[in-house]
């Protein structure tokens, strides 16, 4: 009934849109990062968390080293609280670590800027689940034209 | 009068072309679907469908592709935002032009063609020849066909979305000299698996549910003569089209209009 060709063609077919999911799913969303590869949790506290989204980048120094998982606000000082999720690739980072949330060019989208501490003796590591303590939070235009009109207005 | 007669006739027409349109999907895939038996089938339908139909989606997807980058290079060039040419050419598409364009092809080349060879069956009662044998033809030529299209569409669907980024590479980075690097990096970093592609996929899955039911049926319910397979062939594509533009919007409003 079903003759070879035919069923060469079909295999041929089913064998070509696996390969483009494939393609779709590793070139084209890059599950990488989120998706598999060891991650562990670090916690931090921003007062205003401007444009982060889920799934925007944690970087040092440029280098994509995790993702923001989730955003939660607080429900004692109503504060948001960021999940970073970072890849198990990079650990150890002192406990004097500092992050801070830029922008990527003028109007690009934004980030989490990740900046490493000095480590002195005694001073411990960052480890799943701890909390960090020292953040500074997303440049919002209004508030700096808001103040820069206070200062002025100081002046005079 | 006259005109009172002509709305209640066509609108009672309209009903009953519906209610036969769910009779022949009921009894083509609903009522005891035989899976074993029917394999062979599925599977030649898939190459006559799908396989033949490999040529002109390749092609159309790689050409689309292209243009894209072309045209998306020319208006994000003037703001210094040529990087965003990758994510620009894959989101629209994976989340439009691959199952909308795949689903108006797939309806001139497939499913004209199903209309036809279905119809010309009814006109030259092949179709009553196999209720004579005992063979329900809603089983034995409706179902295969009908799920040969609905396997088919979203393959194609998928392979026109990766051949079209690879055009729009061609274009994008081999002529215009955008950087491959941030070509794939920034489509990565905002083409998501679950939102995206798999939100395509279910688009082209309804698509390709709507075409070929379409198909088979203006191709079983035509008045069996040469005149009446001229008349369901059209029908089939400008309906399907309709179809197809028509829920389009109803689906991308339901998938990414709330966010």
């Amino acid at each position: 009934m079903t003759s070879r060709k035919v069923e060469i063609g079909v295999g041929l077919f089913v064998a070509l849109a696996f390969v483009s999911l494939l393609m779709m799913a590793l070139k084209v969303a890059d599950q990488g990062m989120s998706g598999n590869g060891e991650t562990y949790n670090l916690y931090a506290k921003f007062d205003n968390i401007g444009g982060l989204k889920p799934r925007s980048a944690v970087k040092v120094g440029g280098v994509v080293i995790g993702r923001v998982g989730e955003i939660e606000l607080d429900p004692e000082d109503y504060t948001p609280v960021v999940t970073l999720v970072i890849s198990a690739d990079y650990r150890d980072f002192p406990d004097t670590s500092s992050v801070s949330i830029l922008t990527s060019g003028l109007l690009g989208e934004q980030f989490v800027g990740f900046h490493p501490g000095f480590s002195f003796d005694g001073i411990e590591t960052l480890a799943e689940g701890d909390f960090i303590a020292d953040t500074k939070s997303a440049l919002v235009l209004e508030d700096l034209i808001g103040q820069f009109l206070f200062s002025k207005d100081n002046d005079e | 009068m006259e005109f009172f007669a002509k709305l209640g006739r066509s609108t009672l027409n309209a009903f009953a072309t519906t209610g036969r349109a769910f009779f022949v999907l009921v009894g083509a895939i609903i009522a005891r679907p035989q899976l074993i038996k029917n394999t062979p089938l599925v599977i030649k339908q898939i190459y006559i469908v799908g396989v033949q139909s490999l040529l002109i989606v390749g092609v159309s997807g790689l050409f689309i592709g292209m243009v894209m980058a072309l045209q998306g290079y020319t208006v994000l060039v003037d703001y210094g935002a040529e990087d965003s040419l990758g994510p620009m050419v894959a989101l629209s598409l994976l989340r439009e032009l691959g199952p909308v364009v795949t689903a108006l092809l797939f309806a001139g080349r497939a499913g004209s063609a199903l209309t036809a060879e279905i119809g010309l069956m009814k006109a030259t009662e092949q179709l009553s020849s196999l209720e004579m044998m005992a063979i329900d033809p809603l089983r034995r030529v409706i179902a295969p066909r009908f799920w040969a299209g609905v396997i088919s569409m979203p393959m194609l669907a998928i392979i026109f979305s990766s051949i079209g980024i690879l055009g729009g590479h061609l274009v994008g980075v081999d002529w215009l000299g955008v950087d491959s690097g941030s070509y794939w990096s920034i489509m990565q970093a905002s083409v998501d698996f679950n939102d995206d592609v798999l939100n395509g996929v279910i688009k082209s899955l309804v698509f390709a549910f709507v075409v070929t039911w379409i198909a088979v049926f203006r191709g079983y319910d035509l008045v069996p003569t040469s005149e009446g397979i001229s008349a369901a062939t059209t029908q089939t594509v400008v309906h399907s089209s309709l179809a197809v533009l028509g829920l389009d919007f109803v689906l991308t409003a339901l998938m990414f209009g709330t966010n």
